[in-house]
Formats: C-alpha cells, structure tokens, sequence
C-alpha cells in the first residue's frame, strides 16, 4: 500500500512481542531514544497464546518503572494489529510521533550521558 | 509475466492506462490490467489481465495497437500514443483523414451507442506532430545492413515497405516516376481532404530515417531490374499503383470534353489549369467519382452530377464522402448506365450523355453483371464527361522485362509472400491486389517488408505466417450511452472554390472525451508501456496459453463455489438500484482496511457514516421460489454475526445493527457461544422476520424494509444501509469443469456423493473438497482439505518420493575463531530503492561500519545472477556473514539463506535490512530523510551480523508408526487411510468391540445403513495387517515428542502393559448422548433420547403411536452447556420422517428454538413440513413443560403464531438430548492435551489447522473434535490420517534452530520458565536437578527468556545482544 508514515520510526524485529524484554524497552530510553512502541497481533490472535499479553504487561509495568526516573511513562505504548491492517499501523506510527512530539526529547538526553573520567 | 523475474515492485502498474474494476474489492474501485491480484496474494507478482485482441486492433489491417493509443490518449500520453501508432502504420495524419476506418465497423461501443472515432483520434496524434513540428522518426535498432532494396513506387505501400526495412537496418531507395512522392495519395486525393503538409510531413519521416528518394525516375525507362542488380540492389518491391482509368467502352468516347477519373484528378492535383466547362457529368459510384465530382465542382462548375449503375445504398463510395457531396450540392442519379455520347457537330465536342436504365447491377452469384432497361432513357447535357469507373495499371515498360502479369491485368505474385516469379522482385499495393484504401496498402507494404527481410536472410518466406486474428468483446450490459464526439467540418459555403480542408480534427479535449468511450475489449490494450517501466524484463506480451498434458493417479477438484449474485431480485431489494443496498461480501471489502474505503465505514451514496445496518439473511438460500437455490450456504448466519460486530467497532458513533433472519444457524464449534455474545454482549439486534419488501426513501436513499414479524404484524422500519446476506452456488465454470472430468452433480449442483465417502466422487480417483462439496465453512473446507489430498495420495502411495528432487548442500565453513568479515549488498530493486534512496552513497556508508569488508549494489538482488555473484563473493572474500539491503525478509530470506547455504556458510549467518518496504516506498516524498534512514537500517542490520552465530536445528528420526486413539468410526477410517498410504498403526479401543456410537445407530438422514458401514469398517480392520487392534485397552504411560513418542498401553484384560513406539498420534475418542435430567427422563418410560426413538422405531415401528413430540436442544444452547450439538435437528427430523413414512397419520411435534438443517439437509426440513411435520418454535426463557398423565405425556408449549400456549397429549416424547464427549479429560491428562469447557479437544488453530492440536504431530477427529455428523467424522478421520502422513512420510524432522537454551550454571532453579512457557516446555529434571528445554517441543517464542530473572535462558538467533546491539547502534549515532 506504500502509506506514508514518519520516517524516524525505526522497526527492531522480535519473534513475538512476548521477547520484548524490559530490559529493551529501558536500554532504548537509556541510549536516548525519545519513544518506543510495541506492536503485537491482535489480542486473541497471538501464535504464542499469550505473548501479546504479557507485553502489554510489561509496556504498563515499564509505564511505573519510567516515570520514577522522571521520564514520561506514557512514552512507551503498546498496539496491536494483523498483518492486514497497513493503513492501521500507518496511522498509529503517525499518532505515536505526534505524540512524542508533544512530549519533546527523552529527558535523560538532555543531561550528559556519563561523567567522563577526568583523568 | 514471467513470475520468477517480476518483482512486484508495480512500476508497471503506474504506467498502465487502462483501468478495470477491482474484483478484490468487489468491483467497489478500481485497479489496472496490469496488477497484482491483492496485497497479501503468493505468489506476489503482478499479471496481465489480458481477455484477448480487441476488435479494432484484430479488425484493422494493419493491427495497430487501437485500443492501446486510445488508452494512452485518455491518459493525457500523447508522445506515447504517437510511437505506439507508429510501431506498426507510418501515416497517423493521413489515414486519421482517409481511412475507411473498418475497426469502426466491429467496434463494440458501436453495439452500446456508436462506435469510437477511431481515426479522428489517429488524426489527433498527426495533427499533434504536425504542430508540435517535428516528426517523430522511430529508432533504429538494428544495426546499419550493406543490403540495398529498391521500391517502385512513393504510394503508401512503397513507403511502409520502406519504413518498415529501414527499422530493420536496411539501405533503401525509393524511386517514384512523378515529380512528387506519395503516390495515389498525392495525385488521387484531393487536398480538401487530405492536405499536402501532412502527406509530405508523414512520407519526409522515411527520408529523415535514411530512405533515398529519387522522384521523376519512370521504371521501365530510366530503370530496370537489369540496371538495378547491377547497381547492387538484393530486392525490389514493385507498388506502382493503378494510375490509369478504365473506358466506358462506348462509341466516340476518345472525344473532347470526355476525361478519366484519375487523369483529371492528377491533372488538377499537379496544378493544371483543367477547364470542365459548367455542366459535369461524372460517370461512377466509386470513392474516386465522388473525388472527382467535388474537385470538379471546387474547378468552377455549376452543376455537377455523379451518375452510376447501383442503387443509392449500393454505391461503393464512403456514406461520409457521398453526405459531403450531396452537401456540396452534386446531384446523384442513380441505377443508370451509359448508353451514348451526344456530340455537338460544330465544335466536335461532347454536348451530353445518354443513359439507359439500369435494373440490377450483380446477378444471383453477387458477380458484377448489370441488366439494363434499354426502353427506360435519359439524356444528360453537359459540358464535360468525367469517366470515373475503375482504374488499371500502367503496365508501359513492364512486360517488356519480363515481369508477370496477371489476367486482371495486374501484377503477378504470391498471395502471402508478394514473391513474383522472379525471386528477388516483390510486387503489392493497388498494383497487385487492385484498388483499396491507404490503410491495406499499409498493411501489403509491412508484409512485402517481412518478405523481402525473409529473402534476403534466406529464411522461409512462409513459416508462421497464417496468424488469424480473433478478437474478443466484454459484455455490454449495464455499460451508460456516451455521445460520440463530432469533429467540426467547414460549412458546404466555405468549401466553395477552394481545396481547403474540409473536416477539422479534434482539439485536445474532444480527444480526450472521445477517447474515454472506449470499453477496453481486450482489457490489456497492448501499449507496451510496461515492458519499458519494467526493468526486470519480466513481461512478455506474446505469452500464450499452453495446453499441458498431465499424468496423474488422482485429482481433487477445489474450485470452491460463488457468492449469489443477488441481480436478478434487485425489484425486491433494490440491489444495484439503490448505492446503500451491498451484498455481505461488498460489505466486508468496505469493513477491511485494504478495502476501497481503507475500512472507514461509510455507505456508497453520500459517503456518511451509517447509524443503522440492517442484515438480510437467507438471500440466494433456502429459496426455492425467486432463486431456486434450496439448500442452506452454512455460513451466511455466522458471517453477518461477525460482519455486524466488526460494523460496530467501526463506527464512530453508536451503530444499530439488525440481523433479519429465519433460523440462526450457529451450529459450529462453539459458535452458540458467539452468538450470545453478539446479541448479549455487542448488542446486535436479531430479529425473526422475512422481508417482502424494500422501498426507497427518496429523500436521503435510506431503506424502508417492509416486514411481517412473528406475531404477523405488518412492520416498516428504515434504516440508512442494506446488506444482503448472500449464499454459495456453484459457477457454471466448475459445472463445465464437472462436465469435461465426467463427474455427477446433484441437484443443487454440488458434487454427488456418498455419506459415508463424501469427499469420492462418482469418477474414482477424483475427489473434491470445499465449498463445490456443499456449502461448508472455512474449517471445514480446510479439514477437507487434508482428507482429500489424503484420499488422493491414498490411491497412489506407492508412487511417493519418486518425482522427489535431491538438493545437494556441500559441507559447511567452519568459522570459529574467525573475525566477523560482513559482505553488504545492497538493492536497487529497479527503480523501487534507487528511485528514492541514494544507493550508491549507501554503499559507501556501508562499506565504513565495522566489520564490513565487502559493499555491492544491483539492480535486482534477488536475481538468479545475482545469487550467483553473492556466492563468488561469499568465496571470494571468504565473508563469514552476509547483509542483504533490500525488501522483507518475510518474502526474501528463505532464498538468500539458501544461497549462503548453498556455499557453505551456514545459513543463520543472515540478515537483512530492509530499505524498500519499510524506507523508500513509505518515504517516497522524502528522499534526503530516507536515505539516513536507510544508512540506519544498513548500521543496524551489520551490527546484528557481527553477532550472529551458526546454528544447528535439531534432527529428529521418525518413528513410522502411528496410534490411534479410539475404535469408532473416525478411528477406524483414519487408520484404514494410513494403512493404504503404507504406514502401520496400534488401533486401542477401550470397549471390547470396534464400532464407538456408530453401533446404537441405525440409519443416516439419507437412508444409508449404518450398522452395516461399521460392520465392513470392522472387518477391513481385521483383515489389515498394518493395523493392530487392541480392545479393553487403556493408557497406562505416555511420554515422549513428534517422530518418537512411546505409549504404553495395557489392553485384552492383561496385566502387563505393552509399550508402542509411534511417530505420530490420532485422537478420536468419540462422544456419546447426553443422558437427559429434564422433561420427565428417566421418569416415565414414555420419554427417550432421539437414540432410543430410533431403536424404539427400529424394533417395533410406529404401532401404537397416534403422536408424537420431539424437544430439541435439551441439554444444548443452556446455562450448563452453551454450545449447539449440531446433529439434533437432523436427527429429529429423521425420525420424524421415519414416522410419516410408515404411519402417515401419526402426529409429529417438533419443539424447537432454530431448525439448524443447515447445508443441504434443508431438503429434509422442507419434506418434513410437507409430510405434515408441525414445526412450533418456543423461547429459551419460555421452554415446554412435560407432566405424566395416563393418556400419555401431556406437553404444553406457548404457540408464537397463535400467541397462547397450547397442549399436546402425546405417546412419545423424544428428547433431542445433545452430544456428551466421552473420556477426554483423563486422556488429556495424560497425554498433554487440551480441551474446551465443553470438554471438546481443542484443536491448534480454528481455521488454519483444524484437525491438527497444540502439540506437534498429535492430530484429531471425529465427535472428540465436536458434534458431528457420521459423513462429516469420516472427512475429519481422512484429514487426520492425511496430516499424520505428512509426519510419517519424512525419515526425520528438521526443527527450526530457533530454540531456548538454558545455561544451567547461573540457573537458581525459581521454575519462572516452567510457569510462562504456553507450551509447558521447560521442566524441572529432578534427577539431575536442572531445568531441561526440549528443542523438539519448543516453539521458539522466546518468553521463557525473558522472564528468567537471571537471564541464563538465550533463545537461539534472538539474544539480548543481537537484540539491543541493535538498539545500541541505531540510537548511537543519533546521539
């Protein structure tokens, strides 16, 4: 269909979003991505039985885990999707960018990474 | 097209400028006649929809491309349109003037309204050269010959022959005898109608293509063939025209004042002053008479009359040319003939002509032999006679060298070949053939080019010439009147004493309108276009269809069935009358977001979203009246169910959506269930009603349906859409097809078969399965798709694996150790990349990031050739991973982690990065940002390479024997069907016979005899030797994984148990009758199961019943258990039927909330009613109630008809008590297996694999499955026993090297993954006190390793470094 969507939407492939570790999700803001957004099948729809699931899950607990550093939890979301629904994803790839937008950069970006070894 | 060339990348598509209707959408918008069939079709090529020639294109002589440059034209591609004339007919400009146009005459807009102006079009494209003032000159190709040919003759066969050489390479000199090239179209046709700066324009484009054109050179004196073989000349194409007239062949007609035809006209063409006098008398009916007339007339006279032997509608002139004459004020007489010339005596000059009348021109044989009426006369004075009857070649220094002539008087030579006697000299035109149009010659002269190529070459002049064009026409029906567009024509006052050019063309917009009225007979108008914008070369337009003959032990036919086409009601629903009124399937293209509308729900008139949607069941279906089709299409209930959830959740605002039905029919697994929801939960309103009438509301095109409700009332209500649900019906194609295989239909046009071979057709070894079975949904018709591709190899095991191809993978690199070396490469795909994204400065940027020692780019990765070099590199510069930059590795990776394979490397060392799917084509209108986005997809992918690790899939051999769990009917068949596909399998029981329900049984809906089928099912069992039959068996140990399972099973009343080593498993456990609690069961004897009617009925008949009262749905579609048993409708209906048989007066009740005769036992529905069967629908809320008395069972019902309860006395209540499964929880248990609430097994998935379970190689049928019918087990078992076969025909599994491991040293034992994993894969081995990961049982999802608190679980190709080294780079950069 070749909709247009943003083009700072990268794509990571995962056999199942039920591999999406949180230790990705947070490695992702850690390296100064601005948001990141899970896309599963449908729910009900999952060849693994649950693993749909259990990312959202995690997408939520992550929510938690984000803003105790003070980083906006609602920068990580969760979508789900059938391999049928190209004008769906195009649509949420544009609403997932104009909301981070809103929200600007990744907080953490802003202050330096590391403290260099002065030595 | 060729498929494994095309990749998909749909530039073709862009350029095409014919447009059809989108069968995928429903015909709802529009796609081109090169396409791809839908988004997510395999293969995902494109075709060409290609019906056949056109008739303008097949009609025209000179088969150009009519169709094709009338697209382009519409497309606004005019350039385009000019070459593609030019590709076969030099003269766009003259023939758009002088054409008798015959692709006009089969032109089926002509059937509509009138036909397409074909040839002003063609003269809008000379016109538009000419303005444009330069000439387009076609390229030459070939390269430049040494040959030389000479043409006799600037006439347009003369220099289409040139034209045509000249594309070949040739040398070429045309020598013409006048001053002025052009031949019969310079001194025959007048400038009026064709004027000299299109003629000289037109024929100057051979000159600029190299032609030498020597004018005033007359062959037979200047020139001979002599003198031209001397000078060196291969071939000579004579096209010298008929530039003479024929005579009257009366008395004095060499006199003065008596003129030819074409003398005259070349006189006054060449700027003769000709004096005509006033009076002109032209002689003749003829396109040259008529010229003559109105150049005579334009000369200065007054009066000119055109006199000829036909009658008006006879004449052999063009109707325009004679309507301009007659506008030009000639007067026509016609059925005259000459008979005399009057002379005036003083000057010796013609002062009349007499004529004789003529009373028919062609005798009987249609030959010309005019009959006169000498006594029937009339004198004509004039001051001149123009004779203009026919012309005759001008053979002077012809004969004399030889060259023959025919008796007609004209050339001689072969009718196909224009050879003339004398090999290497060609003759056509007028010359040969005798007078015809621009357009014939045009076609003469590309054939004597053909020819004359052929000679010269030495090649047969014959071969492969008989090509006859057929031409095909789409139907006409419903297609709108268009007006042809008229080009504008100088007033006959204007025309006067001038040769100004009488018709204008069109300008560009009456082009482009005219141009729109095509219908695109041939669909594909063979532009060519596609074949410049694809760059693969996929497409070859002279593809044919071939006639293939295949050898084959077996055939399954799987041509499906069609929606109803609902057209022919449209008076009662207003389909195709009213833009709101869809068919179900219309409607679900608009619901889908590849639909035309993106699935945005809005409806077709006024695009607003609609706020309420009724559903019109049984359209096309149980209707033996307006559609004839009887039978129930099985899925209608269930999709509108779906179709109007769906509707909901598309809405933005609250939809009301209404179902109108007559029985709901969700007689599926677990298909009540989603009934309830629909109506409880999604609040879709069902309402029991058939709607006579729909009416529109003129006003905003809403739809009033009238309808009759239960109580039968008359009702209206409007709602702003329609959907009707349509049914199945076989195509007549697939009738045909039945037809030419020599297999039955019935009468519902289905295949005709057996119950208990219902897939067999009445031709052995053909078999079919789906919807042309019977009405059926998609479980089913994929369960049927197993039994009989099973079926079919049944009848041909012994031919397995003998057409099997071997590949050879030679051994694999070992790498350890070795540093990452990364090849990148990096795709063009034609123009779909490269188009956007900076290819080569990717490369570049590829070939900095570490590890990448090797960059390429092509044109087509995925190119065979291109396989080739990624091997010589792999090789070469011995890379150790392999970064392919191009689509989805969803489509591509199999073959490129092939080609690694198939050099040594192993195959997981793989990634791709994907810069066309996911970048250039959803980036198009940013190329700067796609191009960094493709650097970043490229950085990302190499990092992962850098990482990745070869990997192994586990081989697991297979043990080839199956068990068998069940004796019953499906259990039996499934292991007879193993058996006959060579494989051996354990067969337990747990009773002490074989035969499972089918024992209580007695008789099929359809009268076959059941006991007798389990009977022979038993002894062919017996009589197998690769069955082994255990009864009073029970599973005692169960352990193990596909190919290797062991069961140990302790069977025939022993002690010791015995083990069996299988490969596979089949689970058909059965179910058995429910045991009823309601209605009074098990308390008066007087009420039975269905079952036992049937045995009651068998052992004593209908003795003493007077009445009788069945209750459906006891037991079923309740609280307890919510589901449809499926099979009590038809076996109420059997017994009834069974009743009305024999005791015809015996009265039958059936109590029943929705009569599920679905498919085609709605027959037995209709019968029953007929044999007087009284059907009385009762409320789950409101059911019968049963009470003992000693007159019988006094059961009382609330009549919704008559709207009060009523009281039935009866001898017998049968209780439709529903399906129980038996044992399928303790076999659950142990062998892993899962199961509904109902206690159903559950199946891996509802569609896609139905008979197969969640466990690999475990497969299931039968009523362990659900309720089912007998027929319906049987397929199931079929398909069972085809998928196990799947498993026992490979000596070993191959499994996916995408597994979990577990490194047991960090592992603290927390069980985490034994909890997460969906598949109950990781366990605990206490003996050795570590956590195991079988890879045979793994599926690969990767949860378990991701919940592992200490993440000593890595799934295989996705560790968390290959994973967030991918994050790591990507964001790196950006920082």
């Amino acid at each position: 269909m070749r909709l247009t969507y943003p083009t700072n939407i990268k794509i990571l492939r995962v056999p199942c979003t039920g591999k999406v570790d949180v230790m990705y999700l947070l490695r992702c803001f850690q390296e100064g991505a601005d948001g990141v957004f899970c896309v599963g099948c449908l729910e009900g729809n999952c060849h693994y039985n649950q693993g749909n699931l259990r990312c959202r899950e995690r997408v939520e607990h992550i929510h938690e885990l984000l803003e105790e550093i003070g980083i906006e939890g609602d920068r990580v979301r969760m979508y789900n999707l059938s391999s049928g629904e190209g004008p769906t994803f195009a649509r949420y790839a544009q609403e997932m960018t104009e909301h981070i937008m809103a929200l600007g950069p990744n907080p953490l970006k802003a202050k330096p990474k590391k403290v260099k070894d002065p030595a | 097209m060729d498929q494994a060339k095309c990749t998909s990348c749909g530039e073709c598509a862009k350029v095409c400028p014919v447009s059809r209707p989108n069968e995928y959408n429903e015909k709802l918008d529009f796609r081109k006649a090169i396409y791809k069939q839908y988004p997510q079709a395999i293969p995902g090529a494109f075709g060409i929809n290609k019906e056949g020639t056109a008739p303008c294109k097949a009609t025209c002589p000179a088969h150009v491309s009519i169709q094709g440059f009338v697209a382009l034209i519409n497309d606004g591609r005019y350039e385009e349109a000019l070459k593609l004339f030019k590709e076969e007919h030099p003269f766009p400009g003259i023939c758009g003037r002088v054409c008798h146009h015959p692709c006009e005459g089969e032109c089926t807009r002509a059937q509509v309204d009138q036909p397409l102006n074909v040839r002003e079009l063609h003269r809008f494209l000379g016109d538009y050269e000419l303005e444009r003032g330069e000439f387009y000159l076609p390229e030459i190709k070939a390269e430049k010959r040494n040959e030389r040919v000479a043409i006799i003759g600037s006439g347009p066969a003369g220099v289409t022959t040139a034209f045509e050489l000249l594309k070949q390479g040739y040398q070429v000199t045309i020598f013409e005898k006048q001053d002025e090239p052009g031949g019969m179209m310079r001194y025959g046709i007048p400038e009026y109608r064709l004027p000299r700066d299109i003629l000289a324009g037109e024929i100057k484009v051979v000159q600029d293509m190299g032609a030498e054109l020597k004018c005033g050179i007359t062959f037979g004196q200047d020139i001979t063939l002599e003198s031209l073989k001397t000078e060196g000349y291969s071939a000579v194409f004579l096209a010298i025209g008929l530039h003479s007239g024929r005579n009257l062949g009366i008395e004095n007609e060499g006199l003065e004042g008596v003129l030819q035809g074409v003398d005259f006209l070349r006189d006054a063409a060449s700027g003769k002053s000709v004096d005509v006098g006033k009076e002109v008398v032209v002689v003749g009916g003829g396109n040259v008479a008529v010229d003559v007339a109105q150049t005579a007339k334009r000369l200065g006279a007054e009066k000119v009359t055109l006199i000829c032997l036909e009658r008006r509608e006879e004449m052999p002139a063009w109707e325009y040319e004679i309507i301009e004459a007659l506008e030009d004020d000639i007067e026509i007489v016609n059925s005259f003939g000459p008979r005399s010339f009057h002379i005036d005596q003083d000057s010796q000059r013609i002062s009349g002509i007499e004529f004789k009348s003529c009373k028919r021109v062609f005798d009987e044989n249609g030959r010309f032999n005019p009959e006169y009426d000498e006594d029937v006369c009339e004198i004509f004075h004039c001051d001149t006679v123009i004779v203009a009857i026919g012309q005759s070649a001008n053979l002077d220094g012809i004969k004399d060298q030889g060259i023959a002539i025919s008796r007609p008087g004209g050339l001689e030579a072969d009718s196909v070949t224009l050879q003339t006697p004398i090999a290497w000299v060609f003759a056509g035109g007028d010359a040969f053939y005798g007078p015809k149009s621009v357009v014939d010659a045009v076609a003469c002269g590309k054939e004597a080019a053909i020819s004359i190529h052929r000679y010269i070459n030495n090649m047969d002049l014959r071969e492969g010439r008989d090509k006859v064009w057929n031409y095909v026409r789409p139907a006409i029906e419903g297609e709108g009147i268009i007006e042809r567009i008229k080009a504008e024509c100088l007033a006959p006052k204007d025309r006067a004493g001038n040769f100004l050019e009488v018709a204008n063309g069109y300008n560009e917009e009456q082009a482009r309108l005219e141009s729109a009225r095509c219908m695109s007979c041939g669909v594909c108008s063979e532009c060519y276009q596609c074949l410049d914008a694809c760059l693969a070369g996929a497409i070859d337009h002279n593809m044919v269809a071939i006639d293939k003959d295949l050898t084959v032990g077996s055939v399954v036919l799987a041509t499906g069935a069609k929606p109803y086409d609902p057209s022919p009601l449209s008076d009662i629903y207003l389909y195709k009358q009213n833009p709101n009124v869809l068919t179900s399937l219309e409607f679900e293209r608009l619901l889908s977001s590849g639909g035309p509308t993106m699935g945005h729900l809005v409806r077709p008139s006024d695009h607003k979203e609609p706020k309420k949607i009724a559903w019109l069941q049984c359209i096309g279906s149980r209707d033996n009246n307006k559609c004839g089709n009887s039978y129930c299409s099985s899925v209608c209930c269930m999709y509108a169910m779906k179709d109007a959830m769906i509707a909901k959740e598309h809405s933005g605002e609250e939809l009301d959506a209404a179902i109108f039905y007559m029985d709901i029919r969700s007689f599926g697994k677990d298909y009540e269930m989603y009934y309830d929801r629909a109506r409880d939960r999604e609040g879709i309103r069902f309402v029991k009603a058939r709607v006579h009438s729909v009416i529109e509301n003129r006003e905003n095109r809403n739809l009033i349906l009238r309808f009759a409700d239960e109580n039968g009332a008359i009702l209206e209500e409007e709602f702003d859409m329609l959907v009707l649900s349509v049914g199945l019906e076989v195509s007549r194609e697939t009738l045909e097809l039945a037809d030419r295989l020599g297999i039955n239909v019935n009468k519902h046009k289905f295949i005709e078969s057996d119950p208990f071979a219902p897939l067999a057709s009445s031709r052995e070894g053909i078999f079919a399965c789906g919807t042309f079975q019977g009405p059926k949904d998609i479980p089913s018709s994929v369960t049927e798709a197993s039994a009989a591709a099973g079926l079919a190899g049944c009848v041909i095991a012994e031919a397995r694996g003998t057409d099997t191809k071997i590949l050879e993978i030679p051994e694999e690199m070992d790498i350890t150790g070795q540093e990452p070396r990364v090849g990148v490469f990096v795709c063009n795909c034609g123009s779909n990349i490269a188009g956007v994204v900076d290819v080569p400065g990717v490369q570049a940027y590829a070939a900095t990031l570490p590890g990448v020692v090797f960059t390429d780019n092509n044109l087509f990765t995925c190119s065979q050739d291109t396989q080739a070099k990624i091997k010589d590199k792999i090789l070469e510069e011995k890379l150790n991973r392999v970064v392919v930059a191009s689509c989805s590795p969803k489509t591509h990776a199999p073959m490129f982690m092939e080609t690694l394979e198939a050099c040594g490397l192993n195959r997981y060392l793989f990634e791709m990065a994907n810069i066309r799917n996911q970048d250039s084509w959803v980036h198009a209108d940013s190329p700067e940002l796609a191009t960094e986005k493709a650097r970043d997809l490229i950085r990302m992918a190499v990092a992962r390479a850098v990482q990745l690790k070869p990997l192994h899939g586990k081989v697991i051999p297979v043990k080839k024997h199956a068990l068998v769990v069940g004796g019953g009917i499906a259990g039996m068949n499934a292991a007879l069907d193993l058996a006959k596909q060579g494989f051996e399998s354990t067969l337990i029981e747990k009773q002490s016979q074989l035969g499972g329900m089918g024992r209580k049984l007695h008789h099929t809906i359809e009268g076959a005899d059941i006991r007798a089928y389990v009977d022979k099912l038993v002894t062919q069992v017996g009589s197998e030797e690769k069955i082994t039959v255990l009864t009073d068996s029970e599973i005692v140990n169960f352990e193990g994984f596909q190919g290797n399972f062991k069961t140990a099973v302790r069977a025939g009343g022993q002690e010791e148990a015995r083990e069996i080593q299988h490969g596979v498993i089949i689970v058909a456990t059965g179910a058995g009758e429910n045991t009823p609690k309601e209605f009074l069961y098990g308390e008066d004897e007087r009420v039975l199961t269905q079952t036992q009617l049937g045995d009651r009925l068998a052992e004593k008949g209908c003795s003493g019943l007077d009445t009788v009262v069945m209750i459906q749905c006891v037991g079923s579609r309740n609280e307890e258990r919510p589901n449809c048993s499926r099979i009590c409708c038809q076996s109420a209906i059997k017994n009834a039927l069974a009743i009305k048989k024999s005791s015809p007066d015996t009265q039958v009740f059936i109590l029943y909330r929705d009569m599920r005769m679905y498919g085609q036992m709605e027959d037995y529905y209709t019968e029953a009613r007929k044999q007087g069967v009284i059907f009385v629908r009762f409320d789950k809320n409101n059911p019968p109630v049963a009470k003992a008395s000693d007159e019988g069972v006094l059961v009382t019902v609330k009549d919704h008809v008559l709207q009060r309860d009523i009281e039935i006395c009866s001898d017998i209540v049968a209780l439709s008590a529903g399906v129980l499964p038996s044992g399928s929880e303790e076999l659950g248990n142990r062998m892993k297996l899962n199961t509904n609430a109902e206690g159903y097994f559950l199946e891996a998935h509802v569609k896609l694999r139905p008979v197969d379970m969640g466990s690999d190689a475990v497969f299931l049928c039968g009523t362990a499955h659900g309720p089912q019918l007998i027929s319906e087990a049987i397929v199931q078992a079929n398909a069972a026993a085809s998928r196990a076969v799947t498993f026992l025909s490979k000596d070993e599994i191959k499994l996916s090297a995408i597994k979990a491991e577990v490194f047991t040293d960090h592992c603290v034992k927390c069980l985490t993954c034994v909890r997460s994993c969906p598949f109950e894969v990781p366990q605990f081995n206490t003996e050795k006190g570590e956590i195991e990961i079988d890879p045979a049982l793994c599926q690969g999802c990767g949860v378990c390793a991701c919940v592992c608190p200490r993440q000593t679980i890595n799934l295989n190709n996705y560790e968390d470094d290959q994973i967030t080294c991918e994050i790591e780079t990507l964001l790196a950069e950006e920082a």
